[in-house]
């Protein structure tokens, strides 16, 4: 506010002055215009909530306020306890799956898979992933037999509030993630497991590349 | 009467009008480096974070993929920052004594948030959408360079709207697959014009003309 005032009265000077001092107040201001350029930020920072800007109105400085607990936005009741629980209506975990499991669903869990589970579970799911060498607690091989029959149910509801020492995921990885993961999974103990049975007939067998213990190419 | 100039203001005018090409050429120069260079963009300077969080050791060291923490980048206009519940799922085992992690466990006891300072501000005037780039092929790389390398996190270009122009006038110069668009360290597998014309087309890129329409970055 001050500095605008400053200007306007640096601007009208030139027109009120007597003639002998015209000229060096005009070389004044024009002096001023030169060093008051490119201050304001006006349009660059505007008053208005980006997300994660601070809010100086709430005590705890977020813009961002949380829902307030037991709001539910219209359509986003989860209710169907086999998606979002994973859990039949017995309260047991389903061992089937919510949508059907299609080549694209087993890629996307893969993508999820390797950014959020092979941290630590390694992407041949060993268990021996970078965190476990740096110190984590090490989780189970996928191939152990326990984790072979537990129903699909089981792993999302592990994903959704974790096991252990392993931490939930349920704000990381969205519910329908969650379920192509669990697909994933299901691939990867499958290809633990295979027996020249489970190739189709006149089906040809590439090369296997060999992997370490880490999952890493030899 | 006398002389009003002297003899030698003659060649002074002639070295003044000459020297005007350079001391104007000079000023431009200067202007340049003032509005664009690292001093008013603060590109490549490193901000001071409440903790120093190391993008070196975390994404070019342990090789976690950067939606790991920025989850929603894929999904949502901003890319966001961890909730400290992200950085806990480790470090509630790994490092929990560590003093320099202190204010990380106190973001946890307490539910405040931890205050990190912001690296890349664009004006409040540009609408920019990280999803949109993500999923049309613009890797992470390609806007905050190598953050692989980054021991403390800067900005690494000046995010001047030339730049910003520059790539969605020539957007086949830098899309790249989706599945590398957090690859750190991208190589094109062939050449990158012909990847890229084919990549614009895949992804249904929209014409130069478009992209470079003033309502896509400013409504």
């Amino acid at each position: 506010m001050r500095t605008r005032s400053m200007v306007e009265w640096a601007f009208s000077l030139p027109c009120r002055l007597p003639w002998r001092h015209r000229k060096p107040s005009i070389l004044f201001v024009l002096l001023a215009v030169l060093f008051s350029s490119a201050c304001r930020q006006d349009m660059h920072d505007q008053p208005k909530y980006i997300p994660l800007r601070p809010s100086g109105f709430f005590p705890d400085h977020r813009s961002e306020r949380p829902l307030v607990e037991g709001a539910v936005a219209r359509g986003n009741l989860d209710d169907d306890d086999a998606f979002y629980a994973g859990k039949g209506p017995d309260g047991k975990p389903v061992d089937t799956f919510p949508f059907p499991v299609t080549k694209d669903v087993i890629l996307r869990g893969q993508s999820r898979f390797n950014i959020y589970c092979a941290p630590c579970h390694d992407r041949v799911g060993n268990g021996a992933g970078m965190i476990v060498r740096r110190g984590y607690r090490h989780p189970p091989s996928y191939h152990i037999d326990r984790l072979r029959t537990v129903p699909n149910g089981y792993i999302y509801d592990v994903i959704t509030n974790g096991f252990g020492a392993m931490p939930d995921y349920a704000a990381q990885i969205q519910p329908a993630d969650r379920w192509a993961i669990v697909a994933y999974v299901r691939a990867l103990q499958l290809s633990q497991n295979a027996t020249m049975k489970d190739v189709p007939p006149g089906q040809e067998i590439p090369t296997p590349q060999l992997l370490s213990p880490s999952g890493g190419r030899k | 009467m006398s002389q009003i100039f002297h003899h030698s203001s003659n060649t002074l005018a002639r070295i003044t009008i000459f020297g005007a090409v350079f001391i104007l050429a000079f000023t431009a120069w200067v202007a340049e480096e003032f509005f664009r260079g690292a001093w008013s963009t603060r590109a490549s300077q490193i901000r001071e974070q409440p903790v120093p969080f190391s993008h070196a050791h975390h994404v070019g060291g342990l090789g976690l993929d950067c939606r790991y923490c920025h989850t929603t980048v894929e999904t949502s206009s901003f890319a966001n920052i961890p909730p400290t519940k992200t950085c806990m799922n480790c470090h509630s085992q790994i490092w929990s004594t560590s003093p320099t992690l202190e204010p990380v466990r106190a973001s946890f006891r307490t539910g405040n948030s931890i205050q990190w300072t912001r690296v890349n501000d664009l004006p409040d005037f540009v609408y920019f959408n990280h999803s949109i780039h993500i999923n049309k092929g613009v890797g992470c790389e390609t806007c905050h360079g190598r953050v692989d390398r980054m021991s403390l996190t800067w900005q690494e270009n000046n995010l001047q709207m030339d730049w910003c122009i520059n790539c969605h006038r020539h957007p086949d110069q830098y899309v790249r697959p989706r599945e590398a668009v957090t690859t750190m360290g991208y190589h094109p597998a062939g050449d990158q014009e012909a990847i890229g014309r084919r990549l614009v087309q895949e992804y249904h890129i929209q014409d130069p003309r478009v992209l470079t329409s003033c309502s896509t970055c400013h409504r």
